[in-house]
């Protein structure tokens, strides 16, 4: 790629925002020491929680405004309700969430059967765009994936 | 309703869902006109943020129309057609009076070490997001923003998030007159990063990916200097020699946990999961800084940790600046630089997808196909 040198005080705006008071910038910029009235100010009214929520230990209790979707459910909530027993500095609150969010999608699948969807994996995918756009990538992992397949099946019977 | 519908890693979907309710007096209903997938999107479409519930639906950057409000709004009608700001605030905690906008105290309580933002998994507050027909906004008093009549909806969609974004880069890399400054990552936040470098005085403004299409793209549309990191044998020395063997004075990270270019990083941090993805571009950002030199970071990582040279910090004397954007602190600036033709958003704008399509527009953004840098869902305009 051919970078050529820019006449940049032409640039529209250049310049403009030029603040030496700029310093120190945000995140400090408007620094009104509040942060030492701690949790002391004005606050809305308290959400009604209508399903569970779970809620970090690192703060005493619930935000004023709550996000209400997806609670936990199935094996998976019981996996991120052990996470959230632990602060946001352990792996144990980390890795089992990672782990629960893995559970789910199988548990997604379930979900799908039993409302009757087969669920179309590779349209949710985006195979379409796939195929129009990238022909060539996609047939690659085909054969990849055939391939590495093959050799496990060839092992497995090997074996037998 | 028509939304999207998280099923797991690269499996996304649209369906027929409940239409959001008014679950606390402060909040409105928005029909949404115009919706973005944004990098931080792909995070959570690579699996890789914790706690991305199934059945969750994305989408941070929104823009529409009030449709319903509860009963203590006042700053909002409905009918106003409103640009919506993807961090939730209250405005009124100690930390939005300080205008950090991305750090309520109010909004997310499922995490302390974030705000709550619109449809970014429960580590970020667990609300459903915009890539949808409606979508519920709390806190409609302080966040959603009345759009100017004059401006174009694709200008402000990009206002919620990208601008705000790409200028905070900048903002807090304490740019001086003068200063040469190198931005790693020429997505929508990279190339508009490196555009609003310009407005801080910046003599020469350098941007480092590896696709050769965005490369162009942000050389036209930033007017800066563009470098493909694979054709470098090491990328901070190619940046010491350019700089005069001194270091860059700013570096910006607009890449985040995905990054490519570093077979340790890559297999730690994206193979086989030890950190939080893939740390090269923070890497190389401390690395190519001039001592005593600021590193700005927008890029997204997730808890718990990533692999850092945290000793060249020290040893360099560094200053490192990081935050979510705080959007709604931006707005009256940048609505100036957008109305008065200084700032083009819109031209960041490379797909038009209607809201049916997000398997496919999800799997070309996240695949970098088509020459995509920005991609628009518009729900259909029948109701
Ligand atoms: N802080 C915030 O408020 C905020 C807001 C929006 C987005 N973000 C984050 O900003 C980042 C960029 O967002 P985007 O929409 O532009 O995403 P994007 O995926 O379109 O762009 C990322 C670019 O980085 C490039 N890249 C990969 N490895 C690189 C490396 N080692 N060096 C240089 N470039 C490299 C990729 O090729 C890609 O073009 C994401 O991490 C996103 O989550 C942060
Ligand atoms: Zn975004
Ligand atoms: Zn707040």
């Amino acid at each position: 790629m051919k970078n050529e040198k820019t006449d940049y005080k032409n640039i529209p705006g250049w310049g403009m925002d030029i603040d030496p008071g700029n310093e120190p910038t945000y995140p400090m910029k408007n620094y009104t020491g509040d942060d030492h009235k701690r949790s002391v100010y004005e606050r809305s009214n308290q959400q009604h929680a209508d399903v569970e929520i779970l809620k970090s230990n690192e703060r005493p209790a619930l935000s004023a405004v709550l996000g209400n979707t997806v609670p936990p459910s199935g094996i998976s909530g019981m996996i991120r309700r052990y996470a959230f027993k632990h602060s946001e500095d352990r792996y144990r609150h980390w890795i089992p969430l990672i782990l629960a969010d893995r559970v789910n999608v199988v548990e997604g699948i379930i979900e799908d059967l039993s409302r009757g969807i087969i669920p179309n994996i590779f349209a949710e995918s985006g195979i379409r765009a796939a195929i129009r756009h990238n022909p060539k990538g996609l047939l690659k992992k085909v054969i990849i994936t055939s391939v590495v397949a093959g050799v496990i099946l060839y092992a497995l019977k090997k074996k037998k | 309703m028509l939304a999207m519908n998280y099923r797991g890693p690269y499996r996304v979907r649209t369906e027929q869902r409940p239409m959001p309710e008014i679950l606390h007096p402060e909040d409105a209903i928005v029909r949404v006109t115009r919706t973005c997938i944004c990098g931080s999107d792909l995070h959570l479409y690579h699996g890789m943020v914790p706690d991305t519930r199934v059945g969750s639906t994305f989408g941070h950057e929104f823009i529409g129309i009030i449709e319903e409000v509860g009963p203590l709004v006042t700053n909002v009608k409905i009918g106003d057609q409103v640009l919506v700001p993807f961090n939730i605030a209250c405005g009124k905690c100690n930390f939005c009076k300080q205008g950090l906008y991305g750090n309520c105290h109010e909004s997310n309580s499922m995490a302390t070490a974030v705000g709550g933002i619109f449809g970014y998994s429960h580590t970020a507050g667990g609300y459903n997001g915009g890539q949808a027909e409606y979508v519920r906004v709390p806190y409609a008093n302080f966040g959603p923003t009345v759009i100017p009549a004059d401006m174009d909806p694709d200008d402000a969609v990009l206002l919620t998030d990208v601008v705000p974004t790409g200028y905070q880069a900048a903002e807090m890399g304490g740019i001086k007159e003068g200063d040469t400054v190198v931005v790693f990552g020429a997505g929508p936040i990279g190339i508009m990063a490196a555009r609003c470098a310009w407005f801080f005085g910046a003599a020469r403004v350098i941007i480092i990916d590896h696709i050769e299409y965005r490369l162009e793209f942000a050389k036209n549309y930033a007017k800066c200097e563009a470098y493909n990191f694979k054709s470098m044998a090491d990328p901070v020395v190619f940046l010491k020699k350019t700089t005069d063997w001194y270091g860059a004075d700013v570096c910006i990270d607009c890449v985040g946990c995905e990054a490519e270019g570093n077979a340790l990083q890559t297999f730690t941090g994206k193979v086989t999961l030890m950190q939080a993805g893939a740390a090269t571009a923070l890497q190389w950002a401390i690395n190519s800084v001039k001592k005593g030199g600021i590193v700005s970071v927008v890029g997204v990582y997730g808890p718990p940790f990533n692999y850092v040279p945290i000793g060249n910090i020290l040893n360099k004397g560094i200053t490192l600046r990081a935050n979510q954007a705080s959007v709604k602190r931006l707005l009256p600036k940048l609505i100036d630089h957008v109305q008065t033709g200084r700032l083009n958003p819109k031209g960041l704008i490379t797909h038009r997808v209607p809201l049916e399509e997000i398997s496919d527009a999800y799997h070309i953004f996240s695949s970098k196909l088509d020459e995509c840098i920005k991609t628009v869902l518009i729900p259909s305009a029948k109701h």
